[in-house]
């Protein structure tokens, strides 16, 4: 079964990959109830009639995930609408308490947007001639983004009659993001996946952990010989929970389909889950079983209509995204493309890094900002352990800005500098106050450094011959010393200085 | 002081300020009259009489302290509400098999706007189960008996709510009206019920059976006392997103308007043999009309053209959000279960046994109308066709004032009647259906009685949210 196709076959095949991603919305209530939302509570303990699907009870829209919904919108280039309305989805399942589920269906907030992503050269066709914009990045349409409630969560105990059923998750806000299928490799899904889950982090609407669920994705794969004009017939992957899994799923469906056809078997529509321990996708149910959700329009709601104010407050609040922030960070800045990544697609990362950049002087050169960079890429976050996340971390993005605005003044070398920053992890203390008490601070005292030079010289005029004879390279021998003199203080730069010229005998 | 539970809310009151009469010897009769009136099966729970009549003696040391004007409107009044509205104290069982047991952690904001006034609520009327029947007899807990004849129905769906009130178990009642459940039985029973404008009243706590239809109303002895409950029941409820943030008048100041000059609509298609119209109905509602001509109104005639749809265009909209709002009782976390092997074994046992037979086609009906392949021919038609209705009364509000059409074809039919077919027990909303596909209020107020001594009602129609104008042309009738 899990025999892969030969290259040359899977060549003949061109993929076509679509994503709905479920996010769930960081509201502090559920989306219809008053029930707090936080995950990770004993089960049923945030819970409210409505959420229990009592009799009687009614649905109130939190225009907090409205406002979310809308943010994602505008990042995603959609036309967001100021009429949309609320659904039905009619099926039975216990941890779908009301026996619906309230969400969107013909008339969706948002439509219409795209995300722009690097494109996969392997997704385009062997030896055909490359689009005209192969270079530029593409555009992944995007045909809707509606807003839902998420489900109650089940538990099925190996063994036991029954199963366990924890409506915690029951009415937390949730959005859906179904992009046309414009994807042509896994590789592709991923990246799209990644910069979406970036974006909604971005904005502050979701916490994006799919771990914890609250960034799913189902995708919709299928094949068709290149060239051919109607898709294949797809299979939708349903409930993936990590990027390597989508990607993995999506190979292994691409190499199931393309077996079958080559067999000159038909692909099945169907709904197939993955199995992350087999690297196997297996069949939920086909077509034929699927539901008939019976949709009409939620009778419990008014539309719900967005006014042009409120719309364009949301619009411009939107803060730096991803791709703008990262923009700054090389054209601005001056970071390389390695440096401004790292440092953009980590949102807290990258909210460290603007902080300090925030707290460096108005007329800072770019060689600072680079230093800031490296220090935070190789110091800082070398120094995180998996308990410490950078929200904890005691320096704080002024602090090893001011620090490294000391190295680049000379105040203190690069060396003590690190010795400086442990200390700041340990204490969380000014490095100005650090240096002070240690007395690290760099000299750079023409006159003290020069007596300290003088007495070398004449304590030791063997060396003195040397480098009169023509040995250049004692001169490191006198560095040494001198930092040794010093403690390592001593401004390595105006050391060579005066080293040089004293031994010349010019001063 | 005797018979307190015969008088209105308004007699009621003033007993109380003059102090004539206690509340909790209102209460006490109330209460008799429930025990003497057992055959009328109009409840299916009352609150403990202990504890009622505690609540009573607590307003009576209120206005003995000379506490009474702190006191809400309705202060020591008995009043019975139907059994789909949820009390935190008692059940709920909407008069369902599925719900026997059911005990709801909440109340209804209906009722803790009642509570608030000061009302007292003696129990939950008995109904047509989950609302779903035009007779009451469709109830788990056994048919209601019409106190003018016991032999008769007392309508539906509110029959028992109507009931109470006319056989003086309570002073006033709250019903609920999907398709003339309040008006219908009101009519029957003789008593005054209003269906309010859809968003005017809450229906947070309400067990929903159309959602877009469903709108909670009074009824009462009086309009008088309508305007009264009105008061208390009306206003933006924060956990209804379809309640109307309008303001809400002193419904009572335009009981005194009168009619002079305004112009009453008196519907064409609202008159016809075809539809069973008893002529008897017909002629108390003539003389109806005829005391607001001689109060000088005037007669319109005016003609409502998309009438005849009105009964296929609500059983399809009904029935599909029926299908939907019942689905959350499947067993799995409150009402009836029936234990079963799996999942999908234990939902039917639990559905088959817990619904009577008329909930069960509707609900079948309602899956249906909402299956993929027929919702556009159906549930999306239907949805047409009622703004058609709409429309209707939108362009005739342009002529007239107010509407004013029997409320049901005959006076309460016989128990059993109508039972065994559902087509000929729908006819008997065709006459106030239409209210409720174009959301605008209505009511029935009593008009005089058959050659048989039967109450027979009184259909006024308004534009939305014109219940002063109802109330108003209400009162000249009621006189």
């Amino acid at each position: 079964m899990s025999r892969k196709v030969s290259e040359e076959v899977r060549q003949r095949y061109e993929v076509v990959i679509g994503l709905e991603v479920h996010v769930q919305l960081r509201t502090e209530t559920k989306i219809f109830s008053s029930a707090s939302a936080a995950y990770g509570a004993p089960p049923n303990t945030q819970v409210s009639p409505l959420d229990l699907g009592l009799p009687g009870v009614l649905p109130v829209l939190n225009m907090r995930a409205v406002e979310f919904a809308m943010k994602a919108g505008f990042a995603l280039n959609c036309e967001v609408r100021e009429w949309s309305r609320f659904a039905r989805k009619n099926y039975f399942y216990p941890d779908m308490p009301k026996g619906y589920q309230i969400t969107q269906f013909a008339h969706p907030i948002c439509e219409h947007g795209h995300l722009e992503i690097a494109r996969d050269p392997a997704g385009l066709q062997p030896g055909g001639a490359p689009p005209e914009d192969a270079g530029a990045p593409k555009k992944v349409r995007i045909l809707r983004i509606h807003m839902e409630e998420d489900a109650g969560k089940s538990t099925h105990v190996e063994g036991k009659a029954h199963s366990l059923v924890d409506l915690n998750r029951a009415g937390v806000a949730l959005i859906e993001i179904v992009s046309e299928p414009d994807l042509r490799s896994s590789d592709e899904a991923v990246e799209y996946l990644k910069k979406l889950r970036n974006i909604v982090v971005y904005l502050g609407i979701s916490d994006g952990n799919m771990q914890e669920g609250s960034f799913r994705c189902d995708a919709n794969v299928s094949v068709r010989p290149w060239g051919q004009q109607e898709f294949g017939t797809r299979s939708e992957l349903k409930n993936i929970n990590s990027f390597k899994f989508v990607h993995d799923a999506i190979d292994f469906e691409v190499n199931r389909q393309i077996k079958r056809l080559e067999k000159g078997e038909a692909v099945v529509q169907e709904t197939r889950l993955y199995n992350p321990d087999k690297g196997e996708t297996f069949s939920m149910r086909t077509k034929e079983e699927s539901h008939d959700y019976r949709y009409f329009p939620e009778p419990d709601l008014p539309p719900l209509i967005i006014d042009a104010q409120w719309m364009a407050r949301v619009k411009d609040s939107l803060g730096e995204l991803p791709d703008a922030r990262r923009a700054r960070f090389e054209d601005g800045l001056g970071l390389s493309e390695y440096d401004a990544g790292v440092l953009t697609d980590d949102f807290l990362l990258s909210q460290y890094f603007s902080e300090a950049v925030a707290a460096c002087p108005e007329d800072a050169k770019p060689s600072l900002y680079k230093s800031l960079a490296n220090w935070v890429i190789n110091e800082l976050l070398a120094r995180l352990d998996g308990q410490t996340g950078l929200a904890d971390v005691k320096v704080r993005p002024p602090q090893l800005a001011r620090l490294v605005a000391l190295i680049d003044e000379d105040a203190i070398s690069g060396k003590i500098a690190k010795t400086v920053f442990d200390e700041m992890l340990e204490s969380g203390a000014e490095p100005d106050t650090i240096i002070e008490a240690k007395g690290l601070k760099q000299i750079s005292d023409t006159g003290a450094l020069g007596a300290v030079i003088d007495t070398l010289i004449a304590e030791n005029p063997e060396p003195v011959a040397d480098y009169r004879g023509g040995n250049n390279n004692i001169v490191g021998w006198f560095v040494g010393q001198v930092m040794k003199a010093t403690r390592g203080q001593a401004n390595p730069k105006l050391v060579n200085k005066l080293l040089v010229e004293k031994l010349r005998g010019d001063a | 002081m005797k018979n307190l539970n015969k008088l209105t809310i308004h007699q009621l009151i003033q007993a109380f300020e003059r102090a004539e009469a206690s509340a909790e010897d209102a209460m006490s009769q109330v209460l008799d009259a429930i025990e003497s009136g057992a055959e009328f099966n109009a409840f299916i729970s009352v609150f403990e009489r202990d504890a009622l009549l505690q609540k009573a003696r607590d307003v009576d040391a209120q206005r003995a302290a000379g506490k009474g004007a702190q006191l809400g409107a309705l202060a020591g009044v008995p009043i019975a509400i139907k059994d789909n509205i949820c009390t935190r104290s008692g059940r709920t069982t909407a008069g369902s098999k599925m719900l026997e047991q059911f005990e709801s952690p909440y109340s209804a904001t209906v009722v803790e706007k009642l509570e608030a006034a000061g009302a007292i609520i003696v129990g939950k009327t008995n109904m047509d189960e989950l609302s779903m029947g035009s007779s009451s007899e469709t109830s788990y807990f056994g048919p209601v008996r019409n106190p003018w004849d016991t032999e008769r129905v007392a309508g539906g769906s509110s029959g028992g709510s109507a009931a109470a009130l006319a056989a003086n178990q309570c002073v006033a009642s709250l019903g609920t009206d999907t398709g003339g459940s309040i008006r219908q039985p009101a009519s029957h029973c003789g008593v005054v019920g209003v269906k309010p404008t859809y968003g005017r009243v809450s229906r947070y706590g309400v067990v929903a059976f159309a959602s877009s239809l469903d709108q909670v109303g009074p009824m009462t002895r009086s309009v008088e006392d309508a305007a009264l409950m009105l008061e208390v029941l009306c206003g933006e409820d924060p956990c209804d997103a379809t309640s109307s943030s309008r303001a809400v008048p002193r419904f009572r100041d335009a009981l005194t308007l009168g009619v002079e000059g305004l112009k009453i609509g008196i519907p064409a298609e609202y008159q016809s043999g075809e539809d069973g119209l008893d002529p008897q109905v017909l002629g108390r509602v003539r003389q109806g009309v005829e005391r607001l001509v001689a109060a000088g109104a005037e007669v319109v005639p005016v003609s409502l053209p998309h009438t005849e749809y009105a009964i296929a265009t609500y059983y399809l909209i009904a029935t599909a959000e029926a299908s939907s709002n019942l689905a959350r009782l499947d067993g799995v976390r409150y009402g009836l279960r029936v234990p079963a092997d799996n999942l999908n074994e234990m939902y039917s046992k639990s559905r088959a046994e817990g619904f009577g037979d008329e909930v069960t086609r509707r609900i079948i009906l309602g899956t249906y109308v909402l299956s993929s392949g027929y919702y556009g021919q159906y549930y999306d038609k239907a949805q047409q066709v009622r703004a058609r209705v709409q429309h209707d009364f939108d362009a005739v509000f342009d002529k007239v004032d107010v509407l004013v059409t029997p409320v049901a074809p005959t006076a309460a039919f016989k128990l059993g009647e109508k039972r065994d077919d559902p087509l000929k027990m729908y006819l008997a909303d065709i006459f106030t259906i239409s209210a409720n596909l174009a959301g605008i209020p209505a009511m029935s107020v009593p008009c005089g009685k058959t050659d048989e001594g039967l109450p027979v009602g009184l259909q006024i129609l308004a534009p939305a949210f014109d219940e002063e104008m109802m109330l108003r042309v209400a009162a000249k009738v009621e006189q």
